[in-house]
């Protein structure tokens, strides 16, 4: 079950207007370090108890989608199960400069949209842990012709950290059923 | 035939035409004789455990049902409806009783029965026999310890025969850890396009070990079971102290395997958790007392011919590599673990084997950009002029022969080597040729037979 329940629909005043607009700038900056290739500080945008992970999607009947239609963190495979550890690994391997499948770098926009937070504790005003919800486009074009277009949802958990923002949790929805590209090398 | 359909494609020179990575013509003939012939993998028992359970996989190009029907007997069914060839099924798996067409609504019970036609009896009655049109279903089916290969050639020798003294390496990835025979499970499939022709990927995993050094990569960072202990390279060094072993079988199978000098010489994955390298500590134990000497030949990587490659330990699992068009195959990888091994391990596993393989895997994303670069060049006038080089390690190997103690069956080297690929593409060309079974099994092949009399 993707982890986007919300237990009381937040109020929106203008604390949460500007709160969002701090989740907003947030993910501004984490994409811009992506886009810029700068994967360290990209790293910092995480938590270090960070769960990313990315499920794999299936076909299933009307009325079994809450059950079945996503792979779950806990068992199984999916796309992406990852901590902090293993996405320091993958920015290590990219700056390797022999990670074929990213060298040369590919060109990355990532355009974040439809930013809501759907749950702030203890409260809007003084948010120390938010529940967001978001969607991502996410254009590649690799070497000359190649190019793909990643498109789906985001729910992530945020926590403050020395008074900033660090993703704890993140679960990414990628709208597809068979991935339709060769490779996932770059990060949502 | 005609033989020309190869271009210059010498096997013997060790050469091998572009062409027959992208020419629609030879692609068409492979849908035709290759795919309709060979046995093929489909699936997994684990991913039908109760009656009624189906999962939807692929044979060649097409879309077929693998299910377990309410007797629970196994069937593969052509996923096409008999009327208008609509898909009967479009979930990925599930639980049924029926498969209904969307169409026009013909229903078929879950052994391809046709159950119901709308208004038969005001439309139909006396002209269609409904015992003549139920779901299409493969000529052959074989469960072996839990894998599920088809075949839609009635004449098609059995399983055991079509592979030959390649089976105990697909039993080395089938088996329990502690050797136990058969007792793995899917635990989850991996599935994705790839721009490449499906040969190329097939190829890969016949043992191209010389492709080493694209991996470069994840070998220097440490990506291995044991990675967070700082262990480098994308693997535990299980097979370090091995002599390792590439062997191609007279039915066109390839594997590369290893066998270790003497027992003493196991390092155990997972140095990183003390306790769960206790646990293969112990599996290991316990497949040397149960397999004797024998238990010292350990798995690494093959391909059964055509398209079903697999991974015996690090990752572990099988994977098809299924045409989807000249220049385009679909993967799709089961990956496999010890149904009764602890939760502990099969977190730990999993784990690895997400951040190794398929297309988000750090090691094979590099894998599938040579793939799609190296096969691209196939199309080119000139480039196409110029055939590939299968010349490594030519003439190298020897005929049954005796490694650390162990004779090992089939054409083997200790050396990298391409015979694999050559011994593959010599039976792939009689298939295309239509060729009868005994030759599909290499029995006129002089490279397996010459040394073989003289025994
Ligand atoms: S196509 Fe299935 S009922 Fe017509
Ligand atoms: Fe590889």
């Amino acid at each position: 079950m993707p982890d986007n329940t919300v237990s009381a629909p937040i109020t929106r005043d203008d604390a949460y207007f500007r709160l969002r607009q701090e989740v907003e700038e947030f993910y501004y900056d984490e994409a811009s370090a992506l886009d810029e290739r700068r994967f360290d500080e990209w790293l910092e945008c995480l938590h270090e108890d960070i769960l990313y992970f990315m499920p794999m999607r299936f076909n299933v009947k009307f009325g079994q989608h809450a059950e079945r239609e996503n792979t779950t963190a806990d068992e199984g495979m999916s796309w992406f199960n990852e901590d902090k550890w293993t996405l320091k690994k993958r920015v290590e391997q990219i700056l390797t400069g022999v990670h074929y499948a990213e060298e040369p770098l590919s060109r990355v926009s990532h355009l974040i949209t439809n930013v809501q937070v759907k749950q702030a504790s203890p409260s809007a005003a003084d948010a120390q842990e938010i529940k967001t919800s978001c969607r991502f486009f996410v254009y590649q074009n690799r070497v000359e012709h190649e190019t793909y277009n990643y498109v789906g949802r985001r729910y992530d958990t945020l926590v403050r950290e020395n008074g900033r923002f660090q993703v704890i949790r993140r679960e990414i929805i990628l709208e597809q059923n068979i991935l339709l590209a060769k490779a996932l090398t770059t990060f949502f | 035939m005609d033989k020309n359909i190869f271009g210059d494609t010498d096997l013997d020179a060790g050469v091998v035409d572009r062409k027959i990575f992208v020419d629609e013509e030879i692609y068409q003939r492979e849908l035709e004789t290759v795919f309709t012939r060979a046995w093929l993998f489909v699936g997994h028992q684990s991913q039908i455990p109760n009656p009624g359970d189906f999962f939807t996989s692929r044979m060649g190009e097409e879309s077929v049902i693998l299910v377990r029907d309410k007797k629970d007997e196994i069937h593969v069914f052509l996923n096409s409806c008999r009327h208008r060839g609509m898909k009967v099924c479009r979930y990925d798996s599930g639980n049924t009783s029926l498969f209904t067409c969307p169409y026009h609504a013909w229903t078929y019970s879950t052994d391809g029965k046709v159950r119901g036609i709308p208004q038969y009896k005001d439309l139909y009655e006396g002209v269609l026999d409904r015992e003549k049109w139920g779901l299409i279903e493969v000529a052959q089916l074989v469960n072996y310890k839990g894998a599920v290969f088809a075949t839609w050639d009635k004449d098609a020798p059995d399983f055991e025969t079509y592979m030959g003294d390649a089976l105990m390496h697909l039993d080395m990835a089938l088996d329990c850890r502690d050797g136990r025979p058969g007792g793995s499970e899917v635990i989850g499939v991996h599935r994705w396009v790839l721009p490449t022709n499906w040969k190329y990927t097939a190829e890969n995993f016949l043992g191209d070990s010389y492709h080493n050094p694209s991996h470069r990569s994840v070998d220097l960072i440490g990506i291995g079971p044991s990675g967070r202990a700082g262990v480098k390279g994308r693997r535990d060094g299980e097979l370090e102290t091995a002599t390792h072993v590439w062997i191609n079988f007279p039915q066109g199978h390839g594997v590369h395997s290893a066998v270790q000098p003497s027992f003493g010489n196991y390092t155990p994955p997972a140095s990183d958790d003390p306790e769960i390298g206790e646990y293969f500590r112990e599996c290991h134990r316990l497949r040397q007392e149960r397999l004797g000497e024998e238990s010292r030949l350990l798995p690494f990587t093959g391909n059964f011919f055509p398209n079903t490659g697999y991974h015996g330990g690090q990752p572990r699992g099988l994977v098809v590599w299924h045409p989807h068009g000249v220049d385009k195959t679909e993967g799709w990888r089961f990956f496999l673990v010890d149904a009764d091994a602890p939760k502990s391990v099969k977190d730990y596993l999993r784990k690895f084997y997400m951040r190794y393989s398929g297309p988000a895997g750090m090691t094979e994303q590099d894998d599938m950009e040579n793939w799609l670069y190296a096969s691209k060049s196939c199309k080119g006038v000139i480039a196409r002029r110029n055939p590939f080089n299968y010349q490594l390690s030519k003439d190298a190997s020897q005929q049954n022969p005796t490694v650390n103690g162990i004779q090992i069956r089939g054409r083997v080297t200790t050396q990298m080597t391409e015979h694999m690929a050559r011994g593959y593409y010599r039976r792939w060309q009689d298939y295309v040729n239509d060729a009868d079974w005994d030759t599909l099994l290499g029995k006129h092949d002089p490279r397996h037979n010459v040394v073989q009399a003289a025994e």
